[in-house]
């Protein structure tokens, strides 16, 4: 299980690596917001859950999409602008979609997926299933009145939704102090709403795969909907590929110290540690992501381009309009 | 088999309808459970399905519109109601960034069937904030769809249509047209969206109308065909999709357009009438095409000072001899002295 975390955040890092490196070459034409460093969130909450287990996410959804099973070639394709993109061009990297591995949407409107995952949960309910839906968010978007009423409504319903709220102390150039009273718990204020909360260290990989693992029986059993805090920290710039820890919004020394809590150097020195793995192994581990991706790029560049008149194709599902 | 059935009877009768032809089919809203069951067109239906399948909600119009969303792309085909038009404005990011694109900016890979019901208030001091007509805003975006049912028969077969329907539909039913007779066929009989009818057949001019505005203008062409004026009144019934064709064959007969509406006038519906057929038909124009709508104003509440506020069958009847270039006899349109201005008929005793 650790080593399969292991290569997940691998593939997620690298390849919002390679995309940062790529950028310049001005064949992705769409914003990006990479994940760099927020990557065991994805990977340890993604790994226990079933394929049948549904998630929605937001415009950094990359690490969500892939630590889900999301396929690699249709997220780059899709960056690219290109016909074999996951949404063949209409949505690049902040409208993401993969059914087949339950990964239903992920959209660029701050909040804007939340209710939708609780949605998908109320179809679960009512058709007395065991799935579960799982919600990304930021730590901006429970400031949006959308959040305070979707954990009412799942609540209330007892629905299984599991809302995994990514707190990278930022909105854009925001901290958090501005947005939230200083020293208010978010995890109380949750469950002051009825729903279970926890907080957890979001760059520890193993700890987020337990701690969600905990909760998923009682989700799977009409229990009622459960919230996690799980403090990370994005290494670029909001939008884009590049380090911005020179503007003034955060400092360099803030920046050091999260760097320090890498979160795939952690576990893979933990792993290392542990005898589980040996560094060779590791290199290995990386250099095989390194390539798959880099050769998964290749191909980005070189898929075909959707005709221009697909942009007008597909704005209804069924009949004219 | 066709009988008589209110408007608000043959909704009822609608969702009744779909909720037995599919057990996909859910509908929620505030109050659609309770003892007045939304002026009558949800009453018994919690009863019948049980609370699985009609529910109410909690007063969230946004992240229920969510919810919607993300239970129609499971496979469900959720029927929300609001009881105003109005209450559903704070939902309008879910319903513009969501429901309408979700189907395109996935690569139309999942739909979202929603079908959203809107009450258009009117009258008994409604006010500005309860008796809002916008059904532009909606028709303007793409991905979504918008009907707005006349008669009785229309009333179920559109809404069952909306509910069956694979795209987000809203569904705006007009409160003044809730007592409305009319026979309506029993069963599963559906209407088909993006189909005007031709209400009442006529060479001299096109009135073109949609919801109320329908019956002020079928009113207003009667009291013309008593003076020789021979008016053909089209009711839109879907205003996105819109039926053109229905629309510029009865204009390249009579030359002459008027367009009515239950909103005011920029950017409405009656606008985009006009508009596109002088831009497509304008060889068959006689002269320029005039709009009937409500003021460009908010509604206000007192009844000194909604008297003479709405345009109505005067109006339409006014516009059409300016078409025509001749007088034309308003008297009969006029109210019976002491009538109330502020409802819709005897049957409406207020509050809501």
């Amino acid at each position: 299980m650790a080593c399969e975390l292991l290569r997940r955040m691998v593939l997620i890092r690298q390849t919002e690596e390679a995309i940062a490196e790529r950028y310049s070459r001005r064949l992705m034409r769409c914003p990006t917001h990479l994940c760099t460093g927020q990557e065991a969130v994805a990977a340890g909450v993604c790994l226990g859950l079933r394929p049948d287990d549904c998630v929605v996410s937001t415009h950094r959804a990359h690490g969500h999409y892939l630590a889900k099973g999301g396929d690699l070639d249709r997220l780059l394709a899709e960056i690219h602008g290109r016909a074999t993109g996951c949404c063949g061009g209409k949505g690049g990297s902040m409208h993401l979609v993969d059914r087949a591995v339950g990964f239903m949407g992920s959209t660029a409107i701050v909040g804007g997926t939340i209710p939708v995952g609780v949605g998908l949960a109320l179809a679960t309910h009512l058709r007395h299933g065991d799935q579960v839906s799982v919600v990304f968010l930021g730590d901006a978007a429970v400031e949006e009145g959308v959040f305070a009423e979707s954990v009412n409504v799942a609540v209330l319903k007892q629905l299984p939704v599991l809302f995994v709220c990514e707190n990278n102390l930022y909105s854009v150039y925001s901290p958090l102090v501005v947005r939230q009273p200083p020293e208010r718990s978010l995890v109380e204020l949750v469950r002051a709403m009825g729903c279970a909360a926890e907080a957890g260290d979001g760059n520890d990989a193993p700890g987020v795969y337990a701690a969600v693992r905990r909760v998923l029986p009682g989700l799977r059993a009409g229990r009622g909907p459960a919230f996690f805090e799980f403090r990370t920290y994005r290494w670029r710039e909001h939008c884009g590929p590049n380090y911005d820890n020179d503007i003034g919004y955060r400092s360099p020394a803030e920046f050091a110290a999260w760097k320090a809590r890498d979160p795939v150097r952690r576990l893979a020195a933990e792993l290392v540690a542990a005898g589980v793995l040996d560094s060779d192994r590791v290199e290995a581990l990386q250099a095989e992501a390194h390539q798959r991706v880099d050769a998964a790029l290749d191909r980005a560049e070189q898929a075909p381009f959707p005709p221009p008149a697909a942009a007008f194709s597909g704005i209804y599902a069924g009949g004219p309009a | 088999m066709s009988r008589t059935r209110t408007f608000a009877q043959a909704v009822n009768e609608g969702l009744r309808e779909a909720l037995r032809a599919s057990p996909d089919v859910v509908c929620f809203g505030l109050g659609v459970d309770d003892p007045k069951g939304v002026f009558g067109t949800t009453l018994g239906l919690s009863a019948e399905f049980g609370p699985e399948r009609v529910f109410d909600m909690p007063t969230s119009e946004n992240a229920m519109t969510g919810v919607a969303i993300g239970a129609a792309l499971a496979g469900l085909r959720p029927v929300m109601t609001h009881q105003r038009l109005d209450f559903f404005l704070l939902a309008l990011d879910q319903l513009v960034n969501n429901a309408a694109k979700w189907h395109y900016m996935f690569g139309g890979q999942a739909r979202v069937p929603i079908a959203i019901r809107l009450l258009l208030g009117r009258g008994w001091g409604q006010g500005p904030t309860h008796s809002q007509s916008l059904q532009s805003w909606f028709a303007h975006i793409p991905g979504l769809k918008v009907v707005m049912p006349t008669s009785a028969a229309d009333a179920k077969g559109l809404l069952l249509s909306a509910i069956f329907d694979d795209d987000p539909v809203l569904v705006l039913e007009h409160r003044w047209l809730y007592n409305l007779t009319g026979e309506v066929p029993e069963g599963d009989v559906r209407v088909p969206l993006g189909r005007a009818r031709v209400v009442r057949e006529g060479s001299d001019l096109t009135l073109v109308a949609l919801s109320y505005m329908t019956l002020e203008a079928d009113r207003a062409a009667a009291c013309l065909a008593r003076q020789g004026v021979s008016v053909e009144v089209i009711d839109l019934r879907s205003i996105r999709p819109l039926d053109w064709d229905t629309v510029f064959a009865s204009v390249r007969k009579t030359g002459r357009l008027l367009a009515a509406d239950t909103s005011g006038p920029v950017c409405s519906v009656a606008s985009e009438i006009v508009a596109t057929v002088s831009c497509e038909q304008f060889a068959h124009l006689r002269c320029a095409p005039l709009r009937v709508t409500q003021p460009d104003c908010p509604t206000p509440t007192s009844p000194a000072l909604t008297q003479g506020f709405y345009a109505g069958a005067c109006e339409l009847a006014v516009a059409a001899g300016r078409l025509l270039g001749r007088a034309v006899d308003t008297r009969e349109l006029e109210p019976a002295p002491g009538t109330p201005h502020d409802v819709p008929g005897e049957w409406f005793k207020g509050p809501f």
